[in-house]
């Protein structure tokens, strides 16, 4: 369980989480929503201490990771955790199959002689079979985020953290992620939190959704209930980001976006 | 008007005193980090031959060169000044082993390797590459710095022992060719004046350079501004640091040096 207690981080005198509170239980695909520059990733990266919080407790399985400093211990922590980066962060001068296994190496006491193995493994599991010995420069946007998640899932971690899994592809390849984020949380009983602002995403797989504006956590519930909510700020973005005219922008994007590595 | 000139002077200090700062931080996770984990020893090779390789044939042909050229002149100098060529190659050898090999093997690899180095820390940073070493284990000093430390540390002092030997090369060709110096003459010019003590000078200059160099290059890819205008920015002023304070450095290990007798 990860228990995120009165969290405050601001950038340049600008506070980005201002006292933001929420749990997030095991076994449950939770997703934060908000409108972009709301804190979505400061608060993944505050969990993973990627970024260290100016106050309040960020409990994991009970352990407090913000008051850890030392890099051996949140290297320790960290094991718990998968994070798939909003662009994939493969290392470009790594092939497929090294960037999924260089994690077991520092997480895991894994033989070396598993890991093509496991990476084959995990590659089936996203569908990238025969992927292994490309560079990353040479997949495409969709194959990108296949690729980081097969690496993230690599060492087995409790939790994953899923930063804008949708940005920037188009919809069939959107579709896709979204199946492969509920078949990792069923068959390997990962909890995972996923940050986005599609609405589309969050309401289609998440059991459990919560809204970031203004540096705190606005509304949360199951979709149902969200759906039901009269709070005033879930309205608006919801409003507009249904909105027909910034779909349609949305997917004009996503078709450019995607047109890119073809 | 006088304010904003204070104010100004004093935003800039302030600034360096930061940047220093920082540089501290990095060199002393560097230490942490060498001692309490196990180095990555097929990186350090990957970088080392990187350099090695990559740095090589340039590092040769400017110190052929350079050998050539002093040559040429101390030639035609001493022709000028006592009707004859004397004491070409304990000129070239002198001027070469002391200064000119290091200071333009540094220039050379600042420029090649430096700035390559630059680019693709600050790429790993803008794209996040940076945050994934850490979510996967490891940190970019264990990873990156540490490899890149050890590359650049054990490759400028072999590549200065080459540029030494190759400008030397160099020097003969023209005093034998162009002014019928036999080469017997030559290298004994060399030996006869040459001591221990005088290429230890310019060896162990080198390792100040290469600590320096990689040190401005990981530093300037690891603070760089995001997007690729960033990542240039970075790889500029990388380049132009090194060489500059390679040029400053020199001076006061040199003079450090002479002083406790290292002449």
């Amino acid at each position: 369980m990860i228990e995120i207690q009165n969290i405050t981080k601001s950038y340049s005198g600008r506070k980005v989480l201002d006292n933001a509170s929420i749990t997030i239980n095991d076994g449950e695909i939770f997703s934060v929503i908000g409108p972009s520059g709301c804190g979505k990733s400061t608060l993944l990266k505050c969990i993973v201490r990627l970024i260290k919080p100016e106050s309040g407790r960020i409990l994991v399985d009970g352990r407090n990771v913000v008051d850890i400093d030392d890099e051996f211990e949140l290297a320790k922590i960290r094991k718990n955790f998968g994070y798939l980066f909003q662009g994939g962060a493969l290392f470009d001068s790594l092939t497929v199959m090294e960037n999924i296994t260089f994690g077991l190496k520092y997480l895991t006491d894994i033989p070396k002689s598993e890991y093509p193995r496991i990476a084959r493994e995990k590659l089936a599991l996203v569908g990238l079979e025969n992927a292994e010995n490309i560079k990353p420069a040479e997949l495409s946007g969709g194959m990108k985020k296949r690729a980081a998640l097969a690496r993230a899932i690599a060492a087995e971690p409790k939790y994953i953290f899923y930063d804008e899994p949708t940005t920037g592809l188009d919809p069939i390849t959107s579709d896709m992620i979204l199946g492969l984020i509920s078949d990792m949380a069923a068959k390997l009983k990962i909890t995972s939190i996923i940050v986005t602002h599609d609405i589309k995403l969050a309401f289609t797989i998440s059991n459990r959704v919560a809204m970031l504006d203004k540096g705190n956590f606005e509304i949360s519930g199951t979709p149902e209930e969200l759906r039901k909510s009269s709070s005033p700020a879930f309205k608006k973005f919801t409003d507009e980001a249904l909105s027909p005219d910034v779909q349609g922008r949305r997917h004009d994007l996503d078709v450019k976006h995607h047109k890119q590595w073809y | 008007m006088r304010h904003y000139i204070f104010e100004g002077a004093g935003r800039r200090v302030m600034s360096l005193a930061q940047k220093l700062g920082a540089v501290s931080l990095m060199i002393k996770s560097l230490f942490v980090w060498f001692f309490r984990a196990k180095p990555e020893i097929r990186e350090i090779v990957k970088q080392a031959v990187r350099i090695g390789v990559e740095s090589l044939p340039v590092t040769i042909l400017t110190s052929f060169f350079t050998g050539m050229v002093l040559a040429l002149q101390m030639g035609y100098t001493s022709k000028y000044l006592f009707n004859e060529p004397l004491y070409i190659g304990t000129m070239v050898a002198f001027s070469l082993v002391k200064e000119l090999a290091p200071v333009l093997t540094s220039i050379v690899v600042a420029g090649r390797v430096g700035a390559s180095v630059t680019a693709e820390i600050g790429t790993m940073k803008v794209t996040e590459q940076i945050d994934a070493l850490y979510t996967l284990g490891t940190n970019p000093t264990r990873y990156l710095l540490i490899p890149r430390y050890a590359a650049f540390l054990i490759t400028i002092p072999l590549l200065t022992v080459f540029s030494d030997f190759t400008g030397i090369f160099g020097g003969f060709l023209v005093s034998n060719m162009k002014f019928s110096v036999p080469g017997s003459v030559y290298w004994n010019d060399i030996v006869t004046f040459m001591e221990i003590k005088n290429f230890m000078h310019g060896f162990v200059k080198t390792f100040a350079f290469a600590f320096m160099i990689v040190t401005v290059s990981c530093y300037k890819g690891l603070t760089c501004e995001e997007g690729a205008e960033g990542v240039g920015r970075a790889t500029t002023q990388s380049v132009v640091t090194s060489m500059v304070l390679v040029m400053v450095l020199d001076y006061f290990i040199s003079a450090a040096l002479v002083a406790i007798g290292l002449i």
